[in-house]
């Protein structure tokens, strides 16, 4: 008989071998998928995860695509990371992300056609506290009123979504884009637009706030007495509060780091790979990125690696699709198998599995 | 503007169709609720339920094999989510998460050979003269299949929580799985069964989207009514009738947004379309802001996991 035994301590070693074994479980999953849909398995295997890397016609395009993609994911992630210790679910992110972008990029074609320094400067503040902004009506109405902050979160993505429609077709319609949808492309516009550093990495200033965001969340999580407060809410809110945590900080605090990196994917993204306000702008980096916080067990280096890992699955998706039409949304069916196993061997890490025979003694 | 259009008898039947999808998931949320578990993954379930409904339909022409198709289709990929958080003890939220993104997935890739067709067209229930009564005709006895099956959902449903010893279990499980599982109850069986009849009508509920209401499948065509059926769980205090009449309610502003584009009102379409998401919030707030703390009518172990020590 096979029993569960509660661990008194999570597991460290599971806490190490739980993503690599969802990882492994995910690609036995998706082979089995690929065959279903009859493709040979490790030939999407090799063209997912090999051939953006290493091939040689491939990867001077796919390569510097890696840390473009990975950029927003690793953003959002380390964002959500903190109110996922504490136990606050902002799933919203995609809509902090289209609401930063709408922000900085409104301050960009204000200042249009004018060139200064501090365009941009002023872009990448107006991006963060947009994401701010709207991270904090569900910050507030938790709060004040105790209502539910997944639902509120997730509800003000299809508003942001809507709101991005009427502004690509309303207020910040390129006027000169002869009746198209979408804002002036931010790219031609020298002051307001993000490129790449270095050139071929895909390097953009979205990345470095990446490695800056996780170079906070380990310095918060670990050294500091919010990180503390933080991990005390998620295990025990009521010894939390023994501590001196303030619950309604907690929450505000949360919400806002989350929706303001969010806010700042988004304005990177758009001054830089995207270019434009458009309807089809956000691509679901804001729930991908739940995966990518998840995958790296909300720790600094984790979120790193996954967020590469899964921006490699998108840009290997793609090749995928194009070279063996496979179809885009076995990605992200791939996406939330990995996201699933990942979950199922959380149990490794907080049970024992005990194998015995006979009752109890 | 042109009021003029807009025809009262048929604006009550169409706030019932509008309803049905909600309604069907909400129902099956709350019995999972009750039990004590919280799954987030309806967006999921619906989807899944909306697509497998579809093929089902387009490949057998038969209305009934659509009907279980879908069921079916949402109750198995909710075993994802019941096998994980029951056996597997994972985190309720985080896997109910899981199951929407798999299910979008999942349903995106089943569906991508069906994109943009039209699904056969079922004929609806002959009530025989009472159809020709004015009015009650129209708002009562004018609608398809699925419609009578999610009244006839919330009547049962009420029927068992409150009337039958199971019903009275499961509601026992979701105030205290410790002491119902000293009393002997199986707490994991009955919440496994409860998460997959959530699947079932959330299932329904998609197919209702994807057969009726659209009627074609596309990618995302849920488009967060799994979420607003959330919404509305805890808008009707976890009780049938009131969990009924929020998805009404619901169907009645999804409906005005519609005529209100249609009757071609000076509002840009998408800031109407943003309606039905932020009256969810503002049910939600005036609901949270009524109760101080905790609820009573909140099942006390909601998603709570469940680890018995024997």
């Amino acid at each position: 008989m096979i029993r569960l035994e509660p661990r008194l301590a999570p597991s460290r070693i599971w806490s190490f071998l739980a993503p690599l074994a969802a990882v492994g479980a995910t690609l036995v999953g998706g082979s089995i998928i690929f065959s279903l849909l009859g493709k040979n398995p490790i030939d999407v295997l090799l063209t997912i995860f090999w051939s953006p890397l290493f091939d040689p016609n491939m990867s001077a395009y796919a390569r510097p695509q890696l840390l473009v993609k990975a950029t927003p994911l690793i953003l959002i992630a380390a964002g959500l990371a903190v109110g996922f210790k504490a136990g606050i679910w902002n799933i919203g992110a995609e809509g902090q992300y289209i609401m930063g972008a709408i922000a900085g990029g409104a301050v960009a074609l204000a200042f249009y056609p004018a060139e200064a320094w501090f365009i941009f400067p002023l872009m990448v503040a107006a991006g963060a506290l947009g994401g701010v902004a709207w991270a904090m009506i569900p910050a507030a109405l938790k709060i004040r009123f105790n209502t539910n902050e997944i639902l509120v979160s997730l509800m003000l993505v299809y508003i942001a979504a809507q709101f991005l429609a009427a502004v690509s077709l309303g207020a910040l319609r390129n006027p000169e884009g002869s009746g198209f949808p979408g804002s002036r492309n931010l790219q031609y516009y020298d002051s307001a637009s993000n490129p790449e550093l270095l050139a071929g990495t895909g390097v953009h200033w979205g990345g470095m706030a990446a490695v800056a965001a996780l170079a906070c969340l380990y310095l918060l999580m670990r050294r500091h007495i919010m990180g503390f407060h933080l991990r005390l809410a998620g295990e025990s809110p009521r010894a939390a509060r023994f501590s001196g945590a303030r619950p309604a900080l907690l929450v505000a605090f949360c919400l806002g780091v989350s929706g303001g990196l969010a806010g700042l994917a988004g304005l990177f993204e758009l001054a830089g790979p995207s270019g434009q306000i458009s309807i089809d702008f956000n691509v679901g980096y804001g729930f991908t990125a739940i995966i990518v916080a998840f995958l790296g067990r909300l720790n600094p280096i984790g979120i790193l690696l996954a967020g590469l890992l899964v921006a490699l699955t998108y840009i290997g998706g793609e090749m995928a699709q194009f070279m063996l039409g496979l179809p885009r949304s076995a990605i992200q069916a791939f996406q939330g198998m990995l996201l699933f196993f990942l979950l199922a061997m959380d149990l490794f890490l907080h049970y024992r599995i005990v194998f015995r025979t006979g009752a109890k003694a | 503007m042109d009021w003029g259009s807009l025809n009262p008898l048929s604006l009550v039947a169409t706030m019932v169709v509008a309803s049905i999808p909600i309604m069907f998931a909400a129902t099956g949320e709350l019995v999972a609720e009750k039990s004590g578990v919280l799954n987030l993954g309806v967006e999921g379930m619906m989807i899944t339920g909306a697509v497998a409904g579809f093929i089902a339909a387009l490949e057998t022409e038969s209305q009934v094999a659509a009907i279980a198709a879908a069921a079916a289709a949402g109750s198995g990929i909710s075993l994802f989510f019941g096998v994980l958080t029951q056996f597997l003890k994972s985190n309720q939220v985080a896997t109910g998460l899981a199951l929407t993104i798999f299910g979008l997935g999942v349903s995106a890739l089943a569906g991508q050979n069906y994109t943009g067709q039209a699904p056969p067209q079922f004929s609806p229930p002959n009530f025989g003269p009472l159809g020709d009564i004015p009015i009650l005709g129209q708002i009562v006895f004018g609608y398809d299949y699925l419609v009578y099956m999610a009244f006839l959902t919330v009547l049962g449903v009420w029927l068992f929580l409150n009337f039958s010893r199971a019903g009275l279990v499961l509601r026992a499980i979701g105030e205290n799985h410790d002491a119902a599982h000293a009393l002997g109850y199986k707490v994991t069986r009955v919440r496994l069964l409860a998460i997959m009849f959530g699947g079932a009508t959330a299932g329904l509920g998609g197919a209702y989207l994807s057969l009726i209401r659209v009627p074609q499948w596309t990618e995302g065509m849920t488009a967060g009514a799994g979420w607003i059926a959330l919404a509305i769980v805890v808008f009707g205090s976890w009780r049938p009738w009131r969990v009924m009449a929020g998805a009404l309610l619901f169907g009645g502003v999804t409906l005005l947004q519609l005529n209100l584009q249609a009757v071609g009102l000076e509002i840009n379409a998408a800031y109407l379309s943003m309606a039905p998401y932020a009256i969810t919030i503002l049910v939600l707030v005036a609901i949270s802001a009524r109760r101080s703390g905790k609820s009573a009518d909140t099942p006390a172990s909601l998603g709570k996991p469940f680890h018995s020590s024997a």
